[in-house]
């Protein structure tokens, strides 16, 4: 199990496993996807209060899950970095923070298409709608200070104590629609209770989250990539896999 | 900056227990302040002046400003603390007495949890002194101003706590002010949350003590965990010149 570690830890071995892996990630996500999305949009039942103004959950709820999920990771990864300084888990950091403000935007965005039609307006401030403006701001300041910093690996450390603190702010999103119960509807899947939605609607659903955790995976894997082959620049195994590509 | 305005510190020995450490940094902190009487003064002022721009800005109305006047008052305290947290560590940074700080043999986070408590002393107690003054200002009742008093007294330690990390973490970058703002401000909201809240429900003639008791929560979040952040933060920054 150490060794698995220790290998996790090489760049250039993970970007091995990472080749081999890409195919597999974007062909899963790209068909889920699509499956979900499709089986939402064209076949699920309407809604009985909402007609067909709710199907953009098939999108909505999606982006929200991993733009948050996103932040947990980055935060583990970041645990990494600060207890082991494995090189990998802050290019991690590195390379899917832009992907979570990407997503964290586009569960705001639809999340207000969504909101016009059920609650006659655009944005309302509603904590849970307010946590996930949070958690947009906290990816902008991962982002900005990572930029800050000239050095690699201070750059690193200090974004990883930015990610643990910021990371206070996760249960606060959790819980908030609990603690404060306002306009937005509570979560939609609970690990430990059946979904109170039809099977027609959950199971698209279900599919198309899948399907952009496995898309997401492979951008995080292309973005690494793209980041471990500008660090390695100077290594003999890059140099030989740019060479290899261009003859 | 010459030596007599600045004092050295004198800790370099392992013999000075870990109190009396703190006691010295901190008892450094606050003789540097008051030779320095104008820093201690523009947050105080800038606090004023931001409470004044409402009423100019928005509405001298009595009913407006009962309405909003603790979260004015919130605001403003927020972004004077904001403000003087690059005094934190900054000039300790520039002439080298934080490395010396890093050195001493008494852990580090306890020194910083001196120091962020020296800084909150200058800055958030102050703010709390000022704040019955523009309470009556923006018309907010005697019972308001009492609570709004008393969120501040455990909410502003929070803000200098928090804001400490962020102070250590964009010492010595570039454009450290905005940064420092951008990192800062998504972590206060819960704070401002439940410090208006707090208020918000006392106006109501509600029952304020769990509101009370979830500041205090956050303040013994902060105080536990912040200086272990900034003082990591530190380190790194101090590898980084």
């Amino acid at each position: 199990m150490w060794q698995f570690f220790h290998k996790l830890g090489s760049p250039k071995w993970f970007f091995g496993i990472a080749t081999r892996l890409m195919p597999w990630l974007l062909a899963g996500g790209v068909l889920l996807l699509m499956a979900g999305i499709v089986w939402g949009l064209a076949f699920a039942p309407k809604d009985y209060l909402q007609g067909n103004s709710y199907r953009i959950i098939f999108i909505h709820v999606p982006t929200a899950f991993i733009a948050q999920s996103i932040y947990i990771m980055m935060a583990v990864a970041a645990v990494v970095t600060l207890v082991w300084r494995m090189k990998l888990a802050d290019v991690f950091v590195k390379a899917v923070a832009p992907v979570g403000l990407v997503l964290t935007f586009l569960a705001l965005f639809t999340g207000a298409v969504w909101g016009k039609p059920t609650w006659g307006t655009w944005w309302i401030w509603d904590a849970r709608l307010t946590s996930m403006l949070i958690l947009l701001f906290l990816y902008g300041g991962v982002i900005a200070l990572d930029r800050a910093i000239n050095d690699e690996k201070s750059a690193a450390r200090a974004v990883a104590i930015l990610v643990l603190v910021g990371v206070v702010n996760i249960p606060i999103i959790k819980y908030s629609v609990e603690w404060w119960n306002t306009l937005h509807q509570p979560a939609t899947f609970k690990l430990t209770e059946k979904p109170s939605m039809p099977a027609d609607m959950w199971v698209p659903l279900l599919l198309s989250v899948l399907g952009l955790y496995l898309l997401f995976g492979w951008l995080a894997c292309l973005r690494m990539q793209t980041e471990i082959l500008f660090r390695e620049q100077r290594t003999r195994w890059v140099k030989d896999y740019v060479m290899a590509g261009r003859g | 900056m010459n030596a007599d305005v600045r004092p050295v510190l004198k800790l370099r020995d392992d013999t000075v227990g870990v109190l009396a450490a703190m006691r010295g940094v901190f008892a450094r902190d606050l003789k540097v302040a008051f030779r320095q009487r104008q820093d201690l003064l523009n947050p105080l002022l800038f606090f004023v002046m931001v409470v004044t721009l409402f009423p100019l800005g928005v509405s001298p109305e009595v009913s407006f400003l009962r309405e909003a006047g603790a979260g004015i008052l919130w605001v403003a305290a927020l972004l004077s603390v904001l403000l003087s947290l690059d005094h934190l560590f900054r000039h300790d940074f520039d002439d080298g007495t934080l490395e010396q700080l890093v050195l001493q043999p008494q852990p580090l986070f306890l020194l910083v949890l001196a120091k962020t408590m020296a800084h909150w002393v200058l800055t958030g107690l102050p703010l709390v002194i000022l704040t019955p003054v523009l309470g009556v200002m923006v018309h907010l009742d005697g019972n308001s101003i009492g609570v709004l008093c008393l969120t501040l007294l455990i909410g502003t330690p929070v803000l200098s706590l928090i804001g400490s990390i962020g102070a250590a973490l964009t010492l010595g970058l570039r454009s450290a002010g905005v940064l420092l703002s951008l990192l800062i401000i998504p972590l206060y909201i819960p704070v401002l949350i439940f410090g208006t809240g707090t208020v918000a429900a006392a106006a109501e003639g509600a029952q304020v003590g769990a509101y009370v008791a979830l500041m205090g929560a956050f303040l013994v979040l902060a105080l536990t965990l912040a200086p272990f952040a900034s003082a990591a933060a530190l380190r790194i920054s101090l590898s980084n010149g």
